[in-house]
């Protein structure tokens, strides 16, 4: 496992499968009789969450694999048309729910990319820790799951018991656990309070002694390197080209991070490294993710140190963010900005605008579409999961049907981010 | 391996295949290519394979509606709009390839063939957005029921609502609750 690089990011891979095999059918065997289908979920435990797999099995191996989602198409995007900016915040949460956050602000640096609203420091500093938070967060819970999929029941509590302390700390920030809605277009909601700070600093101390503890009991452990060394390779061609991304794209050898590559919220001044597999394998892409939870834990400390400055928190641009409350008896211009962003919200050009951010699971991309009033045209969410669930059936070809289960645990997939 | 310096990717297609781009847009940072739609595949393939532009990674494909409720579609020449987000990993920054599609032959040719990544993307719009794409192998709807009527994200698609229930309608509205019923 090395830290940086193998440079593959500027090579042209050329996929060499033809596109009749995409066709999305069973073989002809299965029709004979000669192999099985079956059924995987779509209330199955390890599918986390409600995705259908049909199975043509031989004996026990996986001879095509074709995913069926759209059981949590809740209509989000559409829905989003019909709201203020403003209000759209609010749906991102529901998207990928183990990462509210990092919805939020592909959401809000789109709708800033936009109008053209500059966001202050001291936001941007917010927006890290929450970015990183929900990174530790998330990828505790893949780890619970994913462990727990494979037989390791203990790590899953362990897990939730850091995932608490983190789910207390948004509590703070936003009076929401989970559906925290934290990020705003300009800035985000509030200034941290007061107890938050000690809060996460006593955090930062404990979490990396946790997770010697989860190494300690899955890393070199040899039931689980049996289990998930040589499962699951995917060359990064191939994972290239079917477009997965994020720590299941790095784990195949591919260093490509956005945070790095290409940096927003001002990641450019934070010193950290990009954990890159070497196999492309269920374990490479489980040690890709347990690397980069230190790596969130030093961001974080660097973040920290950042903060003590106070200074605005969302910007003061009055046309875009309302102002603050004790400005309203005061100032007749801010009771009318008040008013007319409350209720009728802002206006954004009849544009379009593509923003990525390096969401837990890999690439969260959001188009947005302006109309030149308030509420966008066109709001599609490139989500990691949507190209996971679509990469299944190449990662799962020719394996056993108990491996499947852990290579749809190692890619982290989260329905609600697939079907949105 | 010494890599080639970065190419204006405008500049680059007209010079190679002088008919397929017509137009470009430039909006905050972000670079637009109107391409022509029946060309969509020779241009995704020129600007992976090119050394100076290699966009080798297909981040996204997403549909527009430019349909407004007062009749036509704007200054837009269509009245849908398919973009191609590329990324360049090499070069570090991102693309837009849009093509227009007319509302009475809503079809592209399908890009399945550059990137398999295409696969899900190019169903989820036929399926949402009503925009067919010529040569894709697998033209099931994606998140909706197969038996499902119309395209949902399209502009002239109502949200929809659920009608509150009261006494004298409750009835009537359980009848058609898709739940199962004894």
């Amino acid at each position: 496992m090395v830290l940086q690089t193998p440079e593959k990011t500027g090579e042209v891979y050329k996929w060499e499968g033809s596109v009749e095999e995409l066709k999305g059918l069973v073989t002809e065997r299965a029709i004979t009789g000669e192999t099985m289908l079956l059924n995987m979920g779509p209330h199955h435990p390890s599918t986390h969450g409600v995705l259908r797999l049909l199975l043509e099995l031989d004996g026990e191996e996986i001879v095509s694999c074709l995913p069926d989602v759209g059981y949590l198409h809740t209509g989000i995007e559409k829905n989003m048309e019909h709201k203020t900016y403003e209000k759209c915040v609010t749906l991102t949460d529901r998207m990928d729910y183990l990462a509210p956050m990092s919805n939020n602000l592909a959401f809000c640096l789109a709708v800033e990319k936009l109008v053209d609203l500059d966001v202050p420091e001291r936001a941007s500093i917010i927006r890290v820790i929450c970015m990183e938070l929900t990174r530790l967060n998330s990828h505790l819970v893949w780890l619970g799951t994913h462990a727990l999929d494979m037989g390791a029941m203990s790590v899953f509590l362990y897990c939730f018991r850091e995932r608490e302390i983190i789910l207390e700390m948004f509590e703070m920030l936003s009076g929401q656990r989970m559906m925290s809605s934290y990020i705003r277009p300009g800035g985000v909601w509030r200034d941290i309070p007061p107890e938050f700070l000690p809060a996460l600093e006593k955090f930062l101390d404990y979490m990396p002694a946790k997770i010697d503890d989860y190494e300690k009991l899955l890393t070199n452990n040899p039931l689980w390197i049996d289990r998930t060394q040589g499962i699951g390779i995917i060359e990064p061609d191939v994972a290239m080209a079917w477009g997965v991304s994020g720590p299941s794209l790095r784990g195949s050898g591919v260093s490509w991070d956005i945070r790095k590559a290409m940096p927003y919220s001002g990641y450019e001044q934070y010193d950290f490294n990009v954990p890159v597999g070497e196999h492309g394998d269920v374990y490479d892409r489980f040690y890709v993710r347990i690397l980069e939870m230190r790596e969130s834990v030093n961001i974080l400390n660097q973040a920290v140190k950042r903060l003590t400055p106070a200074g605005p928190f969302r910007s003061d641009n009055r046309k875009f963010v309302p102002p603050p409350r004790r400005e309203l008896g005061q100032s007749m211009e801010a009771v009318i900005h008040h008013f007319k962003l409350w209720t009728e919200g802002f206006s954004a050009p009849d544009e379009e605008v593509f923003v990525a951010i390096e969401s837990p699971r890999g690439e969260l991309g959001c188009y947005l579409h302006g109309t030149g009033g308030n509420k966008p045209r066109r709001v599609h969410f490139k989500t990691p999961s949507f190209m996971h669930i679509a990469a299944l059936p190449v990662m799962s070809k020719n394996h056993l049907i108990a491996d499947l289960v852990g290579i749809i645990g190692s890619v982290d997939i989260v329905l609600g981010d697939c079907d949105r | 391996m010494t890599i080639p310096s970065a190419l204006d990717p405008a500049a680059a297609l007209r010079t190679a295949l002088p008919d397929v781009l017509l137009d470009t847009v430039a909006f905050r940072n972000e670079t637009t290519l109107v391409v022509a739609r029946e060309h969509i595949v020779e241009a995704v393939t020129f600007m992976r394979d090119t050394p100076g532009l290699v966009y080798n990674y297909l981040s996204d494909i997403s549909a527009a509606d430019y349909w407004e409720p007062y009749g036509g579609w704007g200054e837009r020449p269509e009245r849908f709009a398919v973009s191609y987000h590329l990324l360049s990993m090499l070069y570090k920054r991102r693309l837009r390839l849009k093509v227009y599609v007319p509302e009475d032959d809503p079809v592209v040719p399908t890009i399945l063939g550059v990137w398999p990544a295409a696969n899900w993307l190019e169903r989820e719009i036929h399926d949402l957005m009503g925009i067919r794409f010529d040569g894709h192998p697998d033209q099931r709807r994606l998140m909706l029921p197969d038996d499902w009527q119309g395209h949902p994200h399209r502009r002239d698609y109502p949200l929809g609502y659920e009608t509150i229930m009261f006494s004298f309608n409750a009835d009537e509205i359980m009848k058609h609750k898709p739940f199962a019923k004894e």
